[in-house]
């Protein structure tokens, strides 16, 4: 470790080197035998929460899937309301994203505390611009043309009397979608109130920027495949 | 408290149990406990109210049956000497019952009768059943078993037992504002107008999901523990049976819950906003709901069973001193039922898809026998020349046995196409359903209480008053569920508040069958409770079991080990380590005991 680490690295007050929330003086919980089994099993645990998550999203590509079978007319008239520019756009935001998350992880093994900070705050800036493209380009347009879902549907110009369907499944799936980008974001907030006020994740301790990384990749994997089902194919 | 030696890694400390003086401290001290044990404790507690609360329900639904709602002629003689035929409403018994208590609420009785029989569907099965052995057994035992000193991530052990608490809160809270009659499987469209200006279905549809939360963390937690946390020495295949049929739980809880969040994430939706995705009004498809509610609720009930499955294998062995047999057969055969369990959701619905997928679905079902018997002629072949101590824990393991076996062979008739159109949604169904999930699972956590109970509190139990409510549980359970196959052949339709005069004398054998039961149940309680005041202090070892857990003290102490243990020996290595004609009370074992020479 020593080759990466230094062990009086400079400018860093002493109330942060001696606070046992430091990386360097963080302890591993009493039931494990040595940290990096915890880290292993932590990381082993958070693939299994990914896998529940991917299984909830499969409700709706699966009801997609059901509903494009039985109402083919009205998924391909769907896709045709929603701008590809605008889901292109966010789908580079959410990857420039996972890139910065990426190298979160890589700034927190290398004990580079400043570019760990930037590039959370880069993650979160992406985030807050992919809710803010939804909500204000998307959503606040279509809920005015009356393409709202299920009963709510008002927009006068539809093609296909089952058209308000296919906006049910466009608002949950995205929806659910958006709130586990809102939930990631938070998660990094945590992270970086810990590495500014702490400088909580270094070499042998960065647990929670490799979870909270590996959930924001899901989240980002999951918008791949919602934005060509939902803006690219007819 | 605990100290720790870093060196030797030595504890020396007192019995979880023990807590700080006062009691507002030791009330303060459980709630934020994130030791494994205090929240086995906590769940044992919590599922066996629910259980209580559903079976109070169970006995209403059968008051109801007893003597059911009918119009009945009655002919008399007026005044004039003409025959008169006037008709008269009986059987209102529930309703009685129910403006007894103010809670009549100017429904009908029939309408109270779907209350309860939901009520009692929803709390059975979203907060008993499913959290039942896991929760509070798997999560004292578990890690014991495997030697650890907690689950992998003990915090999240708490979240999760808080995540349930807060859930069935507002499935109690659905429960006293009135209830809701959907039946627990909230089949749309009817779960999406019944009642329309009320929130009671939708707290009830809340709280199940809420509760998935609460599964699907203590499933995680368990599969890491299991892959993390074994002892030094502990193979895949030196861990107890137990600990194989509750991983295998866990994978199913892990990948079937968040079908079931979605689907009632769904099923909100369309209930709050009217979305229209299971609105066949709208082109929407409630075949579509059964689909994804029973691609949930098919393999859930294997989360139900496969935990008392691993119970039996432990009570068996350990009380009939014997190795189990096929050890390998019986753990692949845990890992082979999560497998299947996911394949044959479709025979819930035979009747709302095509012929094709009618008989795959049909076939795939029948493998579910495959796995079930290896495991109960493993079973039957372990007991053979064991030195069978007939106390209480071993004779639910050969009810287990018996009643598990009715309810396995009795489900193939309902896979079986041609019969199940005749069977289907009959008193049949509701038999087979309780022979498995109460003839097996409760049976086997009676079972396993009795079991691990002198573990848990570290005072033994009265026997002869626990098989007296042994004895009258079987009998209970038999006389009320046996007679029910009999109704379901006949054609009595399940969840009808009332039916044909034909049908009387056995739904009143049935009726007074669940009070037997009932009573069986109480007398548990009354020695549980006498157990806990005034029991014998329990020794370690009281069975002469081999697993891990018997080297803890009992009550184990706060990191259930002095020092980390290694192992030696197998879980059921009986023949090898334990000398002929030993007595469990010589515990531990002589080193040089029972070798072979």
């Amino acid at each position: 470790m020593s080759t990466l680490t230094n062990d009086n690295p400079i400018g860093v007050p002493q109330s942060i080197l001696k606070s046992p929330k430091h990386w360097r003086n963080r302890a591993f919980g009493h039931h494990w035998r040595t940290g990096d089994e915890e880290f292993d099993a932590a990381k082993l645990g958070m693939w299994l929460f990914l896998t529940t998550e991917v299984l909830l999203f499969a409700g709706i590509f699966c009801g997609y899937a059901v509903f494009r079978m039985m109402y083919p007319e009205a998924w391909a008239n769907g896709s045709h309301y929603l701008d590809w520019r605008f889901g292109a756009a966010n789908t580079a935001v959410l990857l420039l994203s996972s890139w910065t998350a990426a190298n979160a992880v890589r700034c927190a093994q290398l004990d580079k505390q400043f570019w760990l900070r930037i590039n959370i705050i880069v993650t979160v800036v992406c985030a807050a611009l992919f809710i803010g493209i939804k909500l204000w380009f998307e959503y606040r347009i279509k809920l005015g043309d009356g393409k709202a879902p299920g009963t709510f549907f008002s927009y006068p110009f539809a093609h296909d009397v089952h058209e308000p369907l296919w906006w049910s499944l466009y608002y949950v799936g995205t929806g659910i979608h958006a709130l586990h980008v809102v939930i990631g974001a938070g998660l990094f907030c945590v992270v970086f109130y810990y590495a500014k006020r702490y400088q909580s994740y270094g070499p042998t301790q960065y647990t929670l920027v490799e979870n909270t990384a590996l959930y924001w990749h899901l989240v980002d994997l999951v918008w791949i495949f919602l934005f060509p089902l939902l803006y690219l194919i007819h | 408290m605990s100290t720790l030696d870093a060196h030797t890694g030595h504890h020396e400390e007192g019995s979880y149990l023990s807590g700080p003086p006062g009691m507002m401290a030791k009330i303060w001290q459980w709630m934020t406990t994130v030791d494994h044990k205090k929240i086995g404790v906590m769940y044992l507690f919590a599922v066996l109210f629910m259980f209580f609360v559903g079976g109070v329900a169970a006995l209403l639904v059968r008051v109801e049956l007893l003597d059911p709602i009918r119009d009945v002629a009655v002919q008399t003689v007026n005044a004039d000497g003409d025959l008169v035929t006037t008709t008269t409403v009986t059987g209102q018994s529930l309703k009685e019952i129910f403006s007894g208590i103010g809670m009549a609420d100017g429904l009908t009785g029939t309408q109270i009768y779907n209350r309860v029989f939901t009520l009692h569907g929803a709390v059975m099965v979203f907060m008993f059943i499913v959290p039942s052995i896991p929760a509070s057994l798997g999560n004292f035992f578990l890690p014991v078993m495997l030697g650890a000193k907690d689950v992998a991530f003990p915090r999240l052990n708490l979240l999760s037992w808080y995540i349930y608490v807060f859930g069935s809160l507002f499935g109690i809270l659905s429960i006293l504002m009135g209830g809701v009659d959907t039946g627990w499987t909230f089949y749309t469209p009817y779960s999406t107008t019944t009642d329309a200006d009320h929130w009671r279905v939708v707290l009830m549809v809340t709280a199940a999901f809420v509760l998935g939360f609460s599964s699907i963390l203590t499933g995680l937690n368990f599969v890491v523990t299991v892959h993390k946390l074994r002892a030094p020495g502990m193979g895949w295949f030196d861990m107890p049976l137990f600990i194989w049929s509750v991983y295998a739980t866990s994978i199913i809880q892990v990948l079937a819950t968040p079908v079931i969040g979605i689907t009632l994430l769904l099923l909100l939706f369309e209930r709050l906003m009217h979305i229209g995705i299971f609105d066949p009004a709208m082109g929407g498809d409630p075949v579509l709901y059964q689909h994804f509610f029973w691609f949930y609720s098919h393999p859930v009930v294997y989360v139900m069973i496969l935990p008392a499955m691993g119970i039996i294998s432990e009570l068996l062995a350990v009380h009939a001193r014997k190795h189990i047999f096929g050890y390998r057969a019986i753990a692949f055969s845990s890992l082979g039922i999560a497998g299947v369990s996911f394949l044959v959701w479709g025979h819930h619905i035979f009747t709302a898809m095509g012929e094709l997928a009618a008989v795959l679905f049909s076939g795939l079902t029948f493998l579910v026998a495959i796995p079930t018997a290896i495991k109960v002629f493993n079973w039957i072949a372990t007991l053979y020349k064991g030195s069978i101590a007939l106390n209480t824990p071993m004779c639910y393991a050969l009810m287990f046995l018996f009643t598990f076996s009715i309810g396995g062979l009795t489900g193939l008739p309902l896979a079986t196409l041609a019969t199940d159109l005749h069977l289907h949604d009959s008193y049949y169904v509701v038999a087979h359903f309780h022979y498995v999930m109460m003839g097996g699972t409760v049976i086997a956590f009676m079972g396993g209480i009795h079991h691990w109970w002198p573990k848990m509190f570290g005072k033994m139990y009265s026997e002869p008053g626990a098989l007296i409510g042994m004895a009258l549980v079987f009998i209970g359970f038999n006389v009320t569920f046996f007679t029910q196959f009999f109704l379901g052949t006949q054609g009595m339709p399940r969840r009808y508040a009332n039916y044909v005069d034909e049908f009387q004398t056995l739904h009143q054998i049935s009726t007074y069958g669940s009070w037997i039961l009932g009573l069986g149940f109480v007398v548990h309680l009354v020695v549980f409770i006498h157990s806990l005041v005034a029991g014998e202090k329990a020794p370690a070892n009281p069975w002469g079991g081999l697993t891990l857990e018997w080297e803890c003290e009992s009550p184990p102490i706060e990191h259930n080990f002095h020092h980390e243990p290694i192992v030696k020996h197998g879980p059921y290595d009986f023949e090898t380590t334990v000398p002929p004609h030993w007595d469990p009370a010589d515990w531990p074992i002589h080193p040089e005991a029972g070798k072979r020479h």
